[in-house]
């Protein structure tokens, strides 16, 4: 009797298929090998692969926001650069503030320094996010024309804003001593805040997949993804639900900016709308609204940057965009389309 | 023969008309009514500018289609000029060929954005222009043995259209007749023709298959319309009079560089300019124009008087400040999209009594 219990079936696609589906994950480690074979010195390798990923990760970081929030309510913020140069000045600010922590030789102050400016950066840019989608992005849902028009708008008006508070002059702040120079694998140099850039954005990686795949927020946040209406339907408040996701993207933005300023150690008002254009290819190559295409996107764009940085460095934007265009012709829909029951 | 002229699209409001024949005379007569280097100056980026809105206008208001790349192909258009002129030496046939040549490239850009992207969204468009908008404005500067890089192109033009040719020793209501005037009239009639050839386009049955795209192309598209064809034509016609434009400000500047004709900050001008002014109707351009680039030239000094004025008040005095002028044109923006849609002139339109 007991044996007879109807086991339920669970439809699973051949492994072909499945394969064929993860394809993209493997264009990672490709492009590296084919950087390899095109730099030739394994020690130049290491070190544009590591510069790349960390780029890469930057870009990820600022990018996932975007597109989260654009599957689960149709809405692609061009405003979003915004939000990377706030939190870079927001956070840059902290910094001079905690001056002392900076140039001491602890190590522990250092992080600290660094992690009380991305807090109140990110701190900042969240409560940003609330007051720029209640303002600027509520009124418009739904219409495409006007969103990316009054998100635009939206950017100008930070950015101005950013130049009343802050000055019109660029900002420079030197990296806290213990994540200067660089550490010597073998006969590679590699800058110690790179590996930390990469560190920060494997961990967010982590926590992003375990909260969207494992998580009652993430399962609600997928589902919106999939189909909104019935996820309202069955009595959830989606608009509610994408108010607190545009506040995280908007507050992963401020991290991004945060860490981009640090690597770059120079912020200027719009040097969101420069990384925006990054974040736009890897938003497009990824598949609009998915996270792990975005991931893999951004790896993609951090190393093809790096290496033609190094090969060819006049052409590396627009090699960027060749590699959209080959993706494009590939997968028309990005690397990972989300399906939309819609 | 004027309802002709403007193909029968006709201001459809009394102060609009009056607004637009205050605009027309003025610039018509510039150099008689305004007379002054920095007057002409404003005046003929007026006109350039009114081509180069309109045929934004054409993109953004006629068929729906938001694009980033504008200024690329403005650009296109004038280093086509510039290069002929620089390569060649300064003569009318170099211009001619290099307009065409620039003309001709910025349509086959044009064309190989729109097949690419204008099959999926609006946004996606509006994505994939701004990427490629960014490489190409960064490569132009990287290339600085064919365009100069940062600095730009300095180059000879015609000698008819500099101020040292007179055309008449006499002077006319005290203005000398010189090359700069020819040059002015040269840009002014130029960008008439733009103007209504567009308007001529508008109106055409293309036009109006253009707008019905717009408003709604699945529909359109269920009627036999074949949509991505129709966006994809309004993107190259747009692309080559934007590029037409830039080859008239290559001619009137002597001077083509990334800042004058492919920067971020241009390109939303032409943004705050289509908006302000009235999307969807190429009158609009007109108003957007002529008012955004006087508040350029002269609010801008106003403010920072006004900035000096306060000065005692920090916080203030730092918002109003003369450089701060885009902010305030931002919050304009912000609240003609969501209150004005159709702009100054649907504004006018609508309270016609």
């Amino acid at each position: 009797m007991s044996e007879a219990t109807i086991k339920p079936r669970i439809e699973k696609a051949p492994l072909g298929e499945r394969m064929i589906e993860k394809l993209p994950v493997v264009l990672v480690p490709a492009l590296a090998m084919l950087g390899l074979i095109a730099v030739g010195n394994p020690a130049t390798w290491l070190t544009l692969t590591v510069a790349g990923l960390a780029m890469g990760l930057m870009i990820f970081i600022m990018a996932s926001g975007l597109t989260v929030v654009f599957g689960l309510m149709d809405v692609i913020n061009f405003g979003h650069g915004a939000f990377i140069s706030v939190g870079a000045f927001v956070g840059f600010t902290v910094l001079i503030w905690l001056g002392g922590w900076t140039s001491s030789p602890s190590v522990f102050l250092n992080l600290s320094a660094v992690f009380m400016a991305i807090l109140v950066a990110m701190l900042a840019t969240a409560l940003m996010g609330y007051a720029f989608e209640r303002v600027i992005v509520m009124p418009v849902y739904g219409e495409h024309l006007k969103q990316i028009l009054v998100t635009m708008g939206g950017l100008i008006v930070a950015q101005q804003l950013i130049y009343v508070f802050w000055g019109p002059d660029e900002m420079h702040v030197a990296r806290p001593e213990s994540l200067q120079g660089s550490f010597v694998l073998g006969e590679a140099a590699v800058e110690k805040y790179r590996l930390v850039a990469v560190g920060i954005g494997v961990v967010l990686f982590v926590a992003m997949r375990y909260v969207l795949k494992s998580t009652r927020i993430g399962l609600l946040v997928r589902a919106g993804v999939e189909n909104g209406e019935m996820v309202e339907a069955l009595g959830y408040r989606v608009r509610r639900l994408f108010l607190m996701v545009f506040m995280a993207g908007s507050a992963l933005a401020g991290l991004g900016g945060v860490m981009w300023g640090l690597y770059q150690e120079t912020i200027t008002a719009h040097m969101g709308q420069e990384i925006m254009v990054l974040v736009f290819i890897v938003v497009i190559i990824g598949g609009l609204g998915s996270v792990e295409g975005c991931f893999i996107g951004a790896l993609l764009v951090g190393l093809l940057s790096n290496y033609t940085a190094f090969l060819a460095p006049k052409v590396a934007l627009v090699s960027t965009i060749g590699l959209m265009v080959i993706i494009l012709m590939w997968r028309p829909q990005g690397l990972y389309p989300v399906v939309k029951a819609k | 023969m004027l309802t002709r002229l403007l193909s029968g699209d006709k201001p459809r409001s009394r102060v609009l008309t009056l607004l637009l024949l205050v605009i027309v005379i003025s610039l018509a007569f510039a150099p008689f009514l305004f007379p002054g280097t920095k007057s002409l100056e404003t005046a003929a980026r007026i006109c350039i500018f009114i081509a180069l809105v309109a045929s934004y206008d054409l993109l953004l208001g006629y068929a729906g289609i938001v694009s980033f790349a504008h200024t690329m192909f403005f650009g296109i258009g004038a280093y086509g000029t510039a290069l002929a002129q620089s390569v060649t030496g300064p003569s009318f046939v170099s211009i001619l060929w290099g307009t065409a040549a620039g003309a001709v490239v910025a349509a086959i850009f044009a064309l190989a954005i729109g097949l690419f992207s204008l099959r999926v969204k609006a946004i996606f468009f509006a994505m994939v222009t701004l990427a490629v908008a960014s490489a190409f404005a960064v490569l132009v500067s990287q290339m600085s043995w064919l365009t100069g890089g940062e600095d730009g192109l300095n180059y000879r033009i015609p000698r008819e259209l500099t101020p040292a040719f007179k055309l008449i020793k006499a002077k006319v209501f005290d203005v000398r007749i010189d090359g700069k005037l020819l040059a002015y009239y040269l840009v002014f009639f130029a960008s008439a023709c733009l103007f209504l050839v567009m308007l001529r386009i508008v109106n055409s049955p293309f036009g109006r298959t253009l707008q019905a795209v717009r408003d709604n192309a699945f529909r359109a598209e269920a009627i036999g319309y074949r949509v991505v064809w129709y966006r994809t034509t309004a993107t190259v016609l747009s692309a080559v009079i934007a590029a037409l434009a830039g080859s008239l400000l290559a001619i009137w500047l002597r001077y083509t560089g990334p800042a004058t004709t492919l920067s971020m900050e241009i390109m939303i001008d032409i943004l705050l300019m289509v908006v302000i002014g009235g999307m969807g109707t190429l009158y609009g351009a007109v108003l957007g124009a002529t008012i955004f680039i006087l508040a350029q030239m002269y609010l801008q000094e106003l403010m920072g008087v006004a900035s000096n004025a306060t000065s005692f008040i920090p916080f203030v005095s730092d918002l109003i400040a003369a450089d701060r002028w885009l902010l305030w044109l931002g919050v304009l923006f912000i609240l003609s999209v969501y209150f004005f849609p159709t702009g100054i002139v649907g504004r006018l339109r609508a309270s016609r009594g």
